[in-house]
């Protein structure tokens, strides 16, 4: 298997990648190429033209500015997974990206990739939604900060307008009682999420004063459990009230039928797998 | 679509080739190069029989383009054994009957050779996550386990031998 013909060029620097951007058309970036390159094969994209972004140096680096964590848009999974910087800052990306794919794939993939290519199959837009996220984009007209929540769509459709980079993603560093929780229900190590939830909560004493429930794969985009969020926050957390959280999740969920599972069984293993979550991110903010 | 020249390290010598830029990593080695111990799988990232080492890191070949490549450092299974014979990994895998077939073999003891520079003392469940990128449809893992085990073992001692030396 192998795509249909391409032009090939390689972006030295972010201006020269939107520069390449604009003046080929229905070009397309590529990170790691480890959903692109599959879509190709497949002929479901048959771009005319990559723009290959490895060589941009400003697109690496994790640092930490004021309050929030700022990863460059082509660090590689493994790059993220590694990094004592985001396990401290932000250990909710260094538990979940285990979870994420395999070795081999963690070497390619970029964390900005997974952002960017809209997949709800990917773990990381439901992360950032959780983290409460914000994603730099840089574009012909400029320089935007966008929050990730509602950044994403709908299936492989995201806000970023035609010839935008994604460059940068910050997330919130940690801050004195925030838990983080994450449970990805697979077949097997390395596949997509059958169900996902990555959560964030901010515990005052027992009570959950704030808390955000991301869910993936269970519908056309990565998207939040606002009502079971509602339903929870403010309150101390009870089996009873976990159970009525559930049920708003399952409601929540509207995941298409597939080898993976019927709607019905994805939607009760997403529920699942938020209550597994947020269990997690109450122990975790104790600790 | 016109031909680019790439230019890499593989197994230690500098070659040079002509490539389409929609040409697979696997396909330069296999077919350009006439390096066939890189085998083809899946085509689509899940098998591992691809695998080979990039810049010091496991990659699956399928999901290369060759123009990536372009000024890299590639080791292949061809790459493994040198002047002295074969690689602690390939000695492991015939110790201790890592394979059936064979056809997942190459992938494997690539991926072994570079998880064991990551991880020189892992356990058996950080064997198992490090390998899983690898898949095998004869053994059930457990005699690739164990050659894993092996080969740490024997790298490990041929290192202290070496220092002691
Ligand atoms: C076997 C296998 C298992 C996998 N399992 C998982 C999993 O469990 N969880 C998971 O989340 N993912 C999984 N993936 C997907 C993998 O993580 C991809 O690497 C990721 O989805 C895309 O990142 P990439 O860097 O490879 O992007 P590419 O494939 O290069 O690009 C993907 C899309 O995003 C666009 N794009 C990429 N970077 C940018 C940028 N900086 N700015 C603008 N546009 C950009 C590209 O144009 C393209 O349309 C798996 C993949 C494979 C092959
Ligand atoms: S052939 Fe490359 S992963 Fe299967
Ligand atoms: S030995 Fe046959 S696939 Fe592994």
């Amino acid at each position: 298997m192998i795509p249909s013909e391409f032009e090939y060029h390689k972006a030295t620097s972010i201006q020269d990648a939107i520069a390449k951007l604009a003046e080929n058309d229905e070009a397309k970036i590529i990170a790691g190429g480890h959903s692109l390159l599959p879509m190709m094969k497949l002929r479901f994209a048959e771009p005319p033209c990559l723009i290959d972004i490895n060589g941009i140096e400003e697109l690496r680096g994790i640092s930490v500015e004021g309050d929030m964590l700022v990863i460059g848009a082509m660090n590689t999974e493994n790059e993220v997974l590694n990094s004592p910087l985001v396990q401290e800052k932000c250990s909710l990306l260094t538990e979940a990206i285990k979870l994420v794919a395999d070795p081999q794939v963690r070497n390619r993939g970029t964390i900005g990739g997974d952002v960017a290519h809209g997949d709800p199959g990917n773990d990381h837009p439901a992360i950032m939604l959780a983290l409460d996220a914000e994603l730099v984009l840089e574009g012909p007209d400029g320089k935007r900060t966008t929050p990730a929540n509602g950044f994403f769509l709908g299936t492989y459709w995201t806000g970023m307008e035609e010839g935008e980079l994604l460059t940068q993603i910050r997330v919130p560093v940690r801050e004195q009682g925030v838990g983080y929780g994450y449970a990805k229900l697979k077949r097997k190590t390395g596949d997509y999420a059958v169900a996902g939830s990555p959560v964030y909560v901010k515990m005052n004493g027992d009570t959950v004063s704030d808390i955000r429930i991301g869910l993936t794969n269970v519908g056309p985009c990565a998207f939040r459990a606002e009502a079971a969020e509602n339903l929870l926050r403010g309150n101390v957390i009870t089996d009873d009230l976990l159970k009525e959280a559930g049920a708003l999740i399952i409601d929540a969920c509207d995941p298409a039928e597939d080898l993976r599972g019927s709607p019905e069984y994805k939607s009760h293993m997403a529920a699942e797998m938020a209550k597994r979550a947020i269990r997690q991110a109450i122990e975790d903010a104790r600790n | 679509m016109a031909k680019q020249h790439i230019s890499f390290n593989l197994n230690g010598k500098q070659v040079d080739t002509l490539v389409e830029p929609r040409e697979l990593l696997v396909h330069t080695l296999r077919e350009n190069l006439n390096l066939t111990g890189t085998h083809i799988g899946c085509e689509s990232s899940h098998c591992g029989v691809c695998t080979v080492d990039m810049n010091g890191q496991s990659v699956k070949s399928c999901t290369v383009l060759a123009v990536q490549a372009d000024k890299t450092e590639v080791k292949t299974v061809e790459g493994l054994a040198d002047a002295d014979g074969l690689h602690e990994v390939q000695k492991a895998f015939v110790e201790e009957h890592g394979l059936q077939c064979g056809f997942c073999t190459t992938g494997m003891m690539m991926r072994a050779y570079r998880f064991l520079q990551e991880n020189p003392n892992p356990t058996e469940e950080e064997i198992r996550w490090g390998m899983s990128g690898n898949l095998c449809r004869c053994t059930g893992y457990q005699n690739i386990i164990k050659a894993v085990q092996t080969a740490a073992k024997n790298l490990q001692n041929a290192n202290k031998s070496v220092e002691t030396a």
